[in-house]
């Protein structure tokens, strides 16, 4: 009886150890499928879902506070991957938080910038570069093309331009010509 | 040297259709009227612009710099005058335009100073940073840069120059080897020093017996390890794994390159570029393209890179059923989209197409599964399987099924009997892959960014809070002595109490603040009229009494 006591006792207090040091050792730090969510969306920063940036959007997205469609910049091929990933029904895009647009990013009209460095503290990726006063202009390649320095401009002088294809960006087209029904 | 050949599996026989235009010899194109030469040479390398409109240019004058490590040099075709520099077409199966500089040529075609270059004499580095200004790039397929492609130097034993030209209806190889061989040789010998080889295998598809034959009677006087092979003919013995395997029996597996098992592979046309760059030092200007299909005098010609499509035709005259023009071979050619596309140093072959000789494909079936395609395959691939998942647009899998070992030779659809145009189906599946990469780069960075700005701020707000704690730390020590001196007497009084509560404490910061600024206002007197010179000072007193006196006529006139 003793013995068997002794040993079941042996065998918890071992088993503890090696519990308590795999969950120190092997401890994952943050959320993994936050981060799976996170690399989904596009990290355009735009804040169009309701939340301010993409990660606090996949936060809530694993909470279950957030639905899948709220992201307008991923679109619908960002909709069906959230959707496989969490293993939900694809949905379409949610119209309160916008419409899919092609990818733009912004210019300013540098004749008309006053330089106040509205748009330069709104720019979530820092992809204006300017000083007070002083002229700014827009890294294109940094852009992500989420408006947000728009609507601060005290001049309107920033417009959305949409990329024009390049022999870089160009791709050849998908061959399924759709039947098209004679009118 | 070599005792056996070795076989690719796969591949197609079309019909080779290159005696139309292989009988004659290769003809100098005449000067054309303009030159459109684009300062992209393909899809990865541009280089700077270094004219100007307006500006005079001889023959062989540099006017681009090549960037990046695989851009080349870039020159003018001929000597002339520099007319614009714009967007124009370029060779590509968009169509879409690229910077161009526009050439008119004064017709003296008048060469810079060539100096033959001595690369026994320099180092390794510098002899391959003259084919780079001389604008060197491969000539038979996809471009890539000569320099970069002979690489480090070391670990390579076996050079393969590819005279296989396999593709139908193409003859311009053919005609430079026939013509030019001990050229094509002298520059494969400066390749096999400059990349450090042992020996020369040179493949020729055993079609072309007279340049095979030409090419032996060149070699013979050079040395034992040089070797013309001739190769059977079989569609695409010319592509550079199929060759190295049909020469040397090595098999090379997914992602790796020909140079990890010591072997690289260079055209024909490109050795005898290199020829000249070395021998005459003269950048590559010009090169062999066929003209060949539904025309009435399908030849070779010797054409300056920049001439337009449209011109060059004319040396041909299609004929008047032609309803599109090809660039390239039959199999892995473009359809061009303008004639006033330029010729680039890849443009091989010009083909007139009439709906007789290339009659338009019947309607895609569905997929039988017969496996035809990958029975055709010289890459060991399943299209079939690559075109289920290219279909669906489940790229993930096309790539788990190594849809970049992909060649787009087209024998899967070419033999394929339901006429499905797979080679687009797999075009489209890469170029997907490459946009979805681009755009996984482009967010990585811009999470990056986003993260590190909110970091920035955090920084700044705490390095804010840290800076105001410590500054009121400072004044609540400083602040009995400082609402003495600020305050007066009374004040002194109440701050010579102990600190009794947080209430008087406050006032007495209040206090102080306002006497500080009361001081700061006092001290503060107009500055820009201090320490002025005397003539400011008098041209002032000029303006004063001008306005004063302005002032008196008005008050006068007012009542």
């Amino acid at each position: 009886m003793l013995t068997a006591i002794l040993i079941m006792t042996g065998i918890a207090i071992v088993l503890g150890a090696a519990l308590g040091y795999a969950s120190i050792r092997f401890k994952v730090a943050g959320d993994p499928l936050v981060e799976k969510i996170d690399a989904i969306l596009p990290q355009t920063q735009c804040g169009q879902c309701g939340y301010p940036g993409c990660k606090p959007y996949a936060q809530a997205i694993s909470n279950g506070e957030a639905d899948i469609n709220q992201c307008p910049p991923g679109g619908e091929e960002g909709i069906r991957k959230l959707a496989d990933l969490l293993g939900r029904e694809v949905k379409p895009l949610s119209e309160e938080h916008g419409t899919e647009k092609p990818k733009s990013v912004a210019r300013i009209d540098e004749q008309v910038c006053i330089g106040c460095t509205l748009c330069i503290q709104a720019c979530p990726v820092d992809a204006i570069v300017g000083a007070a006063k002083q002229m700014h202009t827009v890294v294109a390649p940094l852009c992500t093309g989420c408006e947000l320095c728009v609507a601060p401009c005290p001049v309107d002088c920033i417009s959305m331009a949409p990329l024009a294809e390049t022999v870089e960006t160009w791709k050849w087209k998908y061959p399924v010509h759709e039947l098209r029904s004679a009118a | 040297m070599i005792s056996r050949l070795f076989n690719f599996r796969g591949g197609v026989k079309p019909e080779s259709h290159k005696t139309e235009s292989s009988g004659t010899p290769i003809d100098q194109a005449p000067l054309p009227k303009r030159l459109v030469i684009p300062l992209r040479q393909s899809i990865r390398s541009t280089a700077r612009c270094l004219v100007e409109p307006g500006q005079k240019v001889l023959k062989g004058e540099h006017i681009g710099q090549g960037e990046g490590s695989l851009g080349t040099g870039v020159h003018a075709s001929t000597s002339g005058t520099v007319v614009e520099i714009a967007p124009y077409p370029m060779a590509h199966a968009s169509g879409l335009e690229t910077l161009s500089v526009v050439i008119a040529p004064d017709g003296e075609d008048r060469w810079i100073d060539r100096v033959p270059f001595d690369y026994r004499k320099v180092s390794r580095e510098e002899a391959l940073g003259w084919l780079r200004s001389c604008g060197i790039h491969g000539m038979g397929g996809a471009g890539f840069p000569t320099h970069v492609k002979l690489g480090s130097g070391t670990g390579i034993d076996t050079l393969v120059i590819n005279g296989a030209e396999c593709e139908p209806w193409i003859t311009c190889d053919d005609r430079l080897m026939r013509e030019r061989a001990a050229g094509v040789l002298s520059g494969a010998m400066i390749l096999r020093e400059l990349i450090g080889a042992r020996r020369v295998l040179v493949g020729i598809e055993d079609n072309k017996p007279d340049a095979i034959e030409r090419m032996r009677a060149a070699a013979s006087t050079i040395g034992d390890d040089v070797a013309v092979v001739a190769v059977p003919t079989l569609y695409p013995a010319g592509g550079e794994k199929q060759l190295i395997r049909v020469l040397t029996g090595i098999e090379i597996p997914q992602g790796k390159f020909g140079t990890d098992f010591g072997v690289q592979c260079f055209n024909v046309g490109t050795a005898h570029a290199v020829h000249r760059a070395i021998h005459f030092g003269e950048p590559l200007l010009s090169r062999i393209v066929t003209l060949t299909g539904n025309v009435a005098h399908p030849g070779n010609h010797e054409v300056l890179l920049g001439t337009q499509v449209a011109e060059l035709l004319a040396l041909a005259g299609p004929k008047a059923d032609t309803d599109r023009y090809i660039m390239g071979g039959p199999m892995m050619g473009i359809e061009l989209q303008s004639l006033g596309v330029p010729v680039t140093a890849t443009t091989n072959c010009i083909i007139a197409a009439s709906p007789t000789l290339f009659p338009p494909p019947p309607p895609e079936q569905p997929c039988i599964r017969c496996g035809e395609c990958a029975r055709a395959c010289p890459a060991d691939l399943q299209p079939f399987e690559l075109y289920w998942f290219s279909r669906a647009k489940n790229f993930g899998k096309a790539q788990e099924y190594h849809l970049f070992d992909c060649i787009e030779c087209g024998c899967c659809a070419y033999v394929c009997p339901s006429h499905i145009p797979l080679v687009d189906y797999f075009r489209f599946s890469k170029g997907e892959i490459w946009a979805r990469e681009r755009e996984r780069t482009a967010s990585d960075q811009a999470r990056a960014r986003f993260e590190f700005r909110n970091f920035r701020q955090e920084r700044e707000k705490a390095e804010k809070a840290a800076k105001l704690a410590a500054k009121a730390a400072e004044t609540r020590a400083k602040l009995p002595e400082a609402a003495a001196t600020a305050a007066g007497t009374a004040a002194a009084a109440v701050a010579a109490e102990p600190a009794a509560s947080p209430e008087d404490l406050k006032k007495a910061l209040v206090a102080a603040a306002l006497a500080r600024a009361k001081q700061q206002k006092a001290a503060v007197t107009p500055k820009n009229t201090d320490s002025l010179s005397a003539e400011t000072q008098a041209e002032i007193a000029a303006i004063d009494a001008r306005r004063e006196k302005r002032n008196t006529q008005d008050a006068d006139k007012t009542p």
